[in-house]
C-alpha cells in the first residue's frame, strides 16, 4: 500500500467538500491524491442501432466533459496547494469501478462526498457511497 | 380555434373509409408487378408434390456448407459466445464502448418480432407439427451463416471521419471482392445489396410491421378500428418520426428496454401455458417428430414440412440475408471473429428458443382441442392458444406485438439508412429525406392492402441473399483464417480473461 488518497468526484457540492477534506489530509500526511471520476455505464444496457454506431464518439465527449468540468479544476487546486496529483476518468458501475481503481493505485484510503440521495431511490438501488463502504478494499472516509 | 379543430377531426373521422379508393388504385398498379417479381425470386421446383423455392434451397445449402466448413462452430463456439457476452474477455480500458451484449441485444430486437408469434402459427397450420422440427434444424444451421456474416461485418466496416461506424454486407461485398482483384464486381454487388436492403426496409421492416400492429390493435378493440387504419398509421408514423428524425431517444430507449422484458414475459407465460397443457406435452412432442419424417396430412409430406419449417426459420432469424451484420458491426472489439461468436446466439434465441416455445404452445393446445382456434392462423391462432388457458392474455400479447413491431421498425429504419448512405453518402439532409420517406411508409402500411407491396419487398429481401451468400462463399476462407488465428491466441494465453 502506498501513501495515496483516492478521491472520488462527480462535480456535486458534496464532491467539492470531499476535495477540501482530501486536500487538508494529503497536505498534513504528505500523500499523493488520485482524482477519479466514474461515468455511470453498464455493458448490459439496451441501445438502438444508431446509438451503438455513435457510441465511440459519445464516450470520447463524455470523457472530455468529465475532465474539463471536474477533474482538471480539481487537479489545478491540488497543484496550487503543492500536492502531487493524478486524474482518472473511467466508465462503469461507480462503486465497483472505484474499488478497482483503489486496488490499481494501491490507495491507503478512499475519500468521497455524501450525496444525500432521496430515501426511496437509495433503498431500491442502493447509494454509491453505501455500496462503496460495503465493498471497498481500504477504509472509506465519507465527507458530509 | 377549438371549434375549428373539432370540425377538422370530425371531417377526418368521417372521411376515414373514403381512403379505400386510394387503396384499390395502389393495389391495381402494384399487383401485376408484384406477381412477376415474386414468381422470379420464389421460383419453385417441384419435388414429390412439394414446391421448393430455389431461394430457400440456396439459403439452406449455404447454411449446411458453413456449418461443415467452420467445423460445427454453431456447437463448438456456443460456450465461448456466452462467455464473451458475459464480458469475461472485456478489457476494462474499453469500458464505455459498445459491448458484445449491447450489439447482440440490438440485433436481437431487430429480429424478434411478429414472426416469432405469428409466423410459427402459419408454419404449423401449413406444414403440420413436423414443421417445428425443421424450423429448429434450420435455426441451428443458420447460426453458422450468422457467424460468417457478422465476422465479416465487423472486419470490413467503415470508420467514418466523425468516429461513427458503418458496416454490413454492402461493405464486405465491395471490399472483399476488391481484395481479390474483382473491383468492378464488388462494386456491383455492394450497390445491389444496398438497394435491396433499402427497399426491404420499407417493406418487411416497415409496412408489414405497422400493418400487423394495426391488425392486432383492431382485434383487441373488437373491430372498432375498422376503416381507421390511416389514423393508427398516422400515430405510429408520428412516433417513429419523433424517434428517427426528431432524435427523441427516450422513446427508442424505452422500447429497447421494454422489448427484452416483453420477450421474457412472453416466454414465461408461454411456458406456463405449456405446463397447464401438460397432459398433452408427450403427444405434442411426438407429433413434432413423427410429423417431421412422415409429414402426415401435409402437402408434399415430410418434404413439405421441411420446406415450410426452413422458410419460416429464415423469415424469422434472417440468417443469410445479412441485415443483422449491420447492427453487429457497431461493437468495440480488436478481433472481428468475437462478434461472429456472439452472433451465433441470435438465431438460437430467436428460432430455437422463442419459436419453439410458440410452437409448443400451439402444439399442446392442438392436442387438447384440435378446433381451439377455428379458422384463425397467424398471430390470432397463437393468441387463441394462450386464451384457452389464460383468458386475459390476448391484451398483453397485442401490446407486446405492437412493441415488437415498433422495435423492428426502428432497427430496420437503421438498416435501410445504411443502405441509403452507402448509395448516396453520409450527407445529413439526404439522410433526413430517407427518414421522412420511411415514416410515410409506416403510415401507408396501415392503409393499403398489403399483399402486392409485401410480395415485392419480400422478394427483394430474399433476392439480396443471393449476392450475400455468394460473397460469403468467397470470403469464408478469410473468416476461417481469422477463427483459427483467434483460437490459437486463446490457447496460447495471448487473449486473456479479465474476469473469472
Amino acid at each position: 500500500m502506498k501513501n495515496v488518497v483516492l478521491l472520488a468526484v462527480d462535480g456535486s457540492e458534496g464532491s467539492d467538500r470531499a476535495l477540501t477534506h482530501a486536500m487538508n489530509r494529503a497536505k498534513t500526511g504528505g500523500a499523493k491524491v488520485v482524482v477519479a471520476y466514474v461515468i455511470e455505464w453498464s455493458p448490459y444496457s439496451f441501445n438502438t442501432p444508431e446509438e451503438n454506431a455513435e457510441r465511440h464518439n459519445r464516450r470520447e465527449s463524455e470523457i472530455v466533459r468529465a475532465n474539463s468540468g471536474v477533474v482538471v479544476p480539481a487537479l489545478a487546486k491540488l497543484a496550487e496547494a503543492g500536492i502531487e496529483a493524478e486524474g482518472i476518468v473511467r466508465h462503469g458501475k461507480p462503486a465497483e469501478t472505484l474499488c478497482a481503481i483503489a486496488e490499481e493505485c494501491e490507495a491507503a484510503q478512499i475519500v468521497i462526498g455524501r450525496r444525500g440521495q432521496n430515501g426511496v431511490k437509495a433503498m431500491i438501488f442502493g447509494s454509491v457511497v453505501g455500496n462503496l463502504v460495503q465493498a471497498a478494499p481500504v477504509p472509506v472516509v465519507v465527507v458530509p | 380555434m377549438a371549434r375549428f379543430v373539432t370540425f377538422l377531426l370530425t371531417a377526418l373521422l368521417l372521411s376515414g373509409p373514403a381512403f379505400a379508393g386510394i387503396d384499390e388504385t395502389i393495389n391495381s398498379i402494384t399487383a401485376p408487378i408484384a406477381n412477376v417479381i415474386g414468381d422470379i425470386v420464389f421460383f419453385k421446383i417441384n419435388i414429390a408434390g412439394a414446391g421448393l423455392p430455389l431461394v430457400v434451397l440456396w439459403l439452406v445449402i449455404g447454411a449446411v456448407f458453413f456449418t461443415v466448413y467452420m467445423g460445427f462452430v454453431n456447437l463448438r463456439g456456443f460456450g465461448h459466445a456466452i462467455r464473451l457476452v458475459r464480458g469475461d474477455y472485456a478489457d476494462p480500458n474499453s469500458a464505455g464502448e459498445v459491448s458484445h451484449f449491447q450489439a447482440l441485444a440490438t440485433a436481437v430486437s431487430g429480429t424478434v418480432g411478429i414472426g416469432n408469434i405469428g409466423g410459427v402459427a402459419v408454419a404449423v397450420t401449413v406444414g403440420g407439427a413436423g414443421a417445428t422440427f425443421w424450423l429448429i434444424v434450420a435455426g441451428f444451421l443458420g447460426m453458422s451463416t450468422k457467424f460468417v456474416e457478422c465476422t465479416l461485418g465487423v472486419k470490413y466496416r467503415n470508420e467514418n471521419p466523425d468516429g461513427s461506424v458503418s458496416g454490413g454486407p454492402m461493405y464486405y461485398l465491395r471490399k472483399g471482392f476488391e481484395e481479390r482483384g474483382m473491383t468492378g464486381f464488388g462494386k456491383f454487388m455492394g450497390t445491389f445489396y444496398a438497394i435491396g436492403i433499402f427497399v426491404g426496409a420499407l417493406g418487411i421492416g416497415n409496412m408489414f410491421q405497422s400493418n400487423q400492429a394495426y391488425v392486432q390493435l383492431n382485434t383487441v378493440a373488437g373491430g372498432g378500428l375498422d376503416g381507421y387504419g390511416w389514423l393508427v398509421g398516422l400515430i405510429l408514423a408520428v412516433v417513429v418520426f419523433a424517434v428517427i428524425v426528431g432524435g427523441i431517444k427516450s422513446i427508442a430507449r424505452v422500447t429497447e428496454k421494454i422489448v427484452p422484458f416483453m420477450a421474457v414475459f412472453y416466454c414465461f407465460f408461454a411456458i406456463i401455458v405449456i405446463l397447464m397443457n401438460f397432459t398433452s406435452i408427450p403427444m405434442a412432442i411426438s407429433n413434432i417428430f413423427t410429423g417431421a419424417f412422415t409429414g402426415e396430412g401435409v402437402a408434399g409430406g415430410a418434404l413439405g414440412a421441411l420446406i415450410i419449417g426452413f422458410q419460416r426459420a429464415v423469415f424469422s432469424n434472417e440468417a443469410g440475408i445479412g441485415s443483422a451484420s449491420i447492427a453487429h458491426a457497431a461493437v468495440k472489439t480488436d478481433e472481428p471473429v468475437t462478434e461472429g461468436y456472439v452472433s451465433l446466439l441470435e438465431p438460437f434465441i430467436d428460432t430455437i428458443v422463442i419459436c419453439t416455445i410458440t410452437a409448443l404452445v400451439i402444439g399442446t393446445s392442438q392436442v387438447a382441442d384440435p378446433n381451439f382456434a377455428g379458422d384463425a392462423t397467424g398471430v390470432a391462432m397463437t393468441s387463441a392458444a394462450f386464451e384457452r388457458q389464460i383468458s386475459w392474455f390476448p391484451l398483453p400479447l397485442a401490446f407486446g406485438a405492437l412493441l415488437f413491431a415498433f422495435s423492428t421498425m426502428i432497427s430496420w429504419s437503421y438498416y435501410g439508412l445504411k443502405g441509403w448512405t452507402y448509395l448516396f453518402g453520409e450527407n445529413q439532409s439526404l439522410q433526413t429525406i430517407y427518414k421522412i420517406i420511411f415514416c410515410a411508409f409506416v403510415a401507408l402500411g396501415c392503409v393499403v392492402q398489403l399483399d402486392p407491396i409485401l410480395s415485392i419487398s419480400d422478394a427483394l429481401v430474399f433476392l439480396i441473399c443471393v449476392p450475400n451468400i455468394l460473397g460469403l462463399y468467397f470470403l469464408a476462407p478469410i473468416v476461417k483464417a481469422e477463427m483459427n488465428k483467434y483460437q490459437a491466441k486463446l490457447a496460447s494465453g495471448e487473449i486473456k480473461k479479465f474476469k473469472n
